[in-house]
């Protein structure tokens, strides 16, 4: 194997990895765009989309099953919000954020009893397990590429709904000036509903693509959120767009790392250009740096 | 007054005899207790929930079948989600609280080694379902284990690779408790049989993919095979990867992959991976007179009939488990814990689905080599791997 397609292979490799980080990213980034609440349980999403999307699966073909989960995810994370933070819209984004990490404990046990301890997984969406896609020499899983797709539309459809539909235009306003939103008569509360069922949306489409590259089980949720969490805070919160470079970043600097030291060393290199990021530029790579304008768009 | 006397004493004597045979019977309708830790939810209920299912199985057919010693067998799981902490309270709870006769479990050799000490010196059976040897050695009194060994499996693995011509190998493995016992022992073992080990990674056993570290792999020059040493779901993403990026070289795998859901979460990636394993997943390739032959099948066909899941190695190491108890009990023909120590400390010839367990005070395992059989996949399906 020639170093040029070594490179290229790590590069693939990374590319992989990132786009999962990166599906996890952008839901992290909605909700906390509208709410200013970093929600944990967004890992909890995805794990449910992909466990939903198998058990249709049985029963339907695998478009309606994938379709099935997001709106059926969809509809949790608005209940959830309904349920635990509509009532507590009067405390701190700090008790709210504890919270998260409440429900994503009860949404795993839940699913432990629903479903049960084993690994799941949806079909390759194109191909099987072994095809691959060659591009000068080096491999990549067809099933990477759905996955890049999937998050190419998503955020083209985001930036599309936030900036040209009144929902969209709404929801900014929300996250820019509460009070102003308010007073021009938007429904902050069904506002937030509505960042939770689209997040919760996000994530479920996430977990079905991503499936057939790791693999869905009950606890699979809470690694996918820490990993998502680092890729949105490195990109920094508040944009769509820079929630996918940080993941697709630091899948990168996963694989280059491996390919360099012992392989156990992949996250200390990660979190370590994360933190020397947030020294330099604290709201991340891409964020705007003023307090207010970081919850902008 | 006389007659008053007599008529105490009568009475007296009547009620001794009452008395006398409500403790008889009191004592046979006394259930035998036998304690059960494993981890049924957790990092390691891939262990744990076979186990569980299969104890509970098989107490309710020896309860249909009338018991041992003509008492019930009663068994209380606790569920200690793979932590060893947890492992010490149940054990604690288990033995004083519970006054149980033995523990089965706890389902790994981190939890395991945590309450070895604590059962020697509670005098309390242990019979656990964790695989590291150094559970048995140096050996406790109180102390037994029925999965085979590590250092088996890494000795199948190596014969294996010498038959193939393979002598220049890569292994990777996850970085836990069980991915690194298997690396020690890989390591340890590797140059006494004559194996060089060319690439040697480490990766998180939460890793959703592997390509980096294959590709690693691959660009060392002159890898034979792949060891891959880990449970799912990284054994079968091991599996997709290697296919994925065209490293075309056997991969092996560990007992952990003993399981048909991992051969078939890998897909066609999986063909041709070898491993070793016990008998249990290969039991329609025995011939009828194996002496495993019988215990195998019912176990097979009552597991996968009750519980409409594919039986694993797994909950059969908590079958062993409880038979040897059982089986004690039967040789000592009583329920004093000492005496049914010994009974298992001599038990001989005991057909259990890891292998034939043949107990000596120095070997508390009881298993030979040849309680492990070379398996691969072959369409799907796990055969017996022929030279």
């Amino acid at each position: 194997m020639g170093s040029e397609i070594l490179i290229l292979q790590y590069l693939l490799s990374g590319i992989t990895k990132g786009s999962i980080y990166a599906m996890v990213a952008i839901g992290f980034n909605l909700i906390f765009s509208a709410t200013g609440v970093l929600n944990f349980a967004q890992g909890e999403f995805v794990m449910l989309g992909g466990m939903i999307a198998v058990t249709l699966s049985f029963y339907f073909p695998l478009p309606v099953a994938v379709a099935g989960a997001v709106v059926i995810v969809a509809c949790i994370g608005c209940l959830l919000e309904l349920l635990f933070f509509r009532p507590l819209r009067h405390h701190s984004i700090l008790h709210m954020i504890i919270i998260t990490i409440g429900l994503s404990i009860v949404i795993q046990e839940a699913a432990l009893h629903i479903w049960d301890e084993k690994v799941r997984s949806l079909p390759y969406f194109t191909g099987n397990e072994i095809s691959s896609v060659k591009i000068y020499g080096a491999a990549i899983s067809p099933q990477v590429l759905w996955v890049l797709g999937t998050i190419t539309v998503s955020v083209i459809l985001l930036h599309i709904f936030l900036r040209y539909t009144l929902q969209g235009r709404a929801m900014r306003a929300c996250s820019s000036n509460p009070e102003a939103a308010m007073l021009a008569g938007i429904n902050i509360s069904n506002m937030r509903t509505l960042a939770f069922g689209l997040s919760a949306a996000l994530g479920a489409l996430g977990g079905c693509v991503i499936s057939p590259i790791t693999m869905t089980q009950y606890e699979a949720g809470a690694p996918l959120a820490i990993k998502g969490f680092a890729a949105a805070i490195l990109g920094g919160l508040g944009n769509p767009m820079a929630a996918v470079a940080g993941g697709l970043l630091i899948g990168i600097i996963e694989a280059f790392s491996v390919s360099k030291l012992p392989a156990a060393y992949n996250d200390v290199s990660a979190f370590a250009i994360l933190l020397l990021v947030l020294f330099i530029r604290p709201h991340g790579l891409f964020g705007s740096p003023s307090g207010q304008g970081v919850r902008e768009f | 007054m006389k007659k008053g006397i007599i008529l105490a004493v009568a009475v007296c004597l009547l009620s001794g005899v009452l008395f006398a045979q409500g403790a008889a019977s009191g004592d046979k309708n006394k259930p035998i207790k036998i304690g059960a830790i494993f981890s049924v939810s957790g990092p390691a209920s891939f262990l744990g929930a076979p186990e569980e299912k299969t104890v509970r199985m098989l107490v309710d057919k020896i309860n249909a079948e009338g018991g041992v010693l003509g008492h019930k067998v009663e068994v209380i799981v606790k569920d200690s989600g793979g932590s060893p902490e947890k492992a010490v309270s149940f054990a604690k709870q288990l033995s004083e609280e519970e006054k149980v006769l033995a523990i089965i479990g706890p389902s790994t050799s981190g939890e395991t080694m945590q309450i070895k000490q604590l059962c020697e010196e509670n005098k309390m059976l242990l019979i656990s379902c964790a695989a590291a040897e150094k559970i048995v050695n140096p050996v406790a009194k109180y102390v037994f284990k029925t999965p085979q060994k590590d250092s088996q499996a890494v000795t199948w693995i190596f014969q294996t690779m010498k038959d193939k011509g393979i002598s220049k190998i890569a292994v990777v493995s996850s970085n836990d408790g069980f991915g690194a016992a298997g690396k020690g022992c890989l390591e340890e073992m590797a140059k006494p049989a004559g194996i060089e080990i060319l690439a040697n990674e480490v990766y998180d056993k939460q890793a959703t993919d592997l390509t980096d570290i294959l590709t690693k792999v691959k660009s060392v020059a002159g890898v034979q095979a792949v060891v891959n040493w880990s449970i799912v779901p990284a054994q079968s993403i091991v599996a997709k990867n290697m296919k994925q990026i065209g490293l075309n070289v056997p991969l092996f795998q560990s007992h952990g992959f003993g399981n048909p859901l991992y051969a078939a979460k890998a897909g066609v990636a999986a063909e041709g991976t070898l491993f070793p394993a016990g008998r249990l997943l290969v039991v329609d390739e025995l011939p009828a007179d194996h002496p495993q032959k019988a215990l195998l099948a019912a176990y097979k066909k009552d597991y996968e009939s009750k519980y409409k899941e594919d039986v694993s190695t797994f909950g059969g190491h908590a079958y062993d488990a409880l038979l040897v108890v059982l089986e004690g009990i039967k040789k000592a023909g009583t329920l004093d814990r000492d005496k049914v120590r010994d009974a298992i400390e001599n038990l001989k010839g005991l057909a259990g689905t890891a292998g034939v367990f043949n107990m000596t005070p120095e070997d508390h395992t009881g298993l030979a080599l040849d309680a492990f059989e070379m398996l691969t996949v072959k369409d799907g399906k796990f055969t017996i791997y022929k030279k």
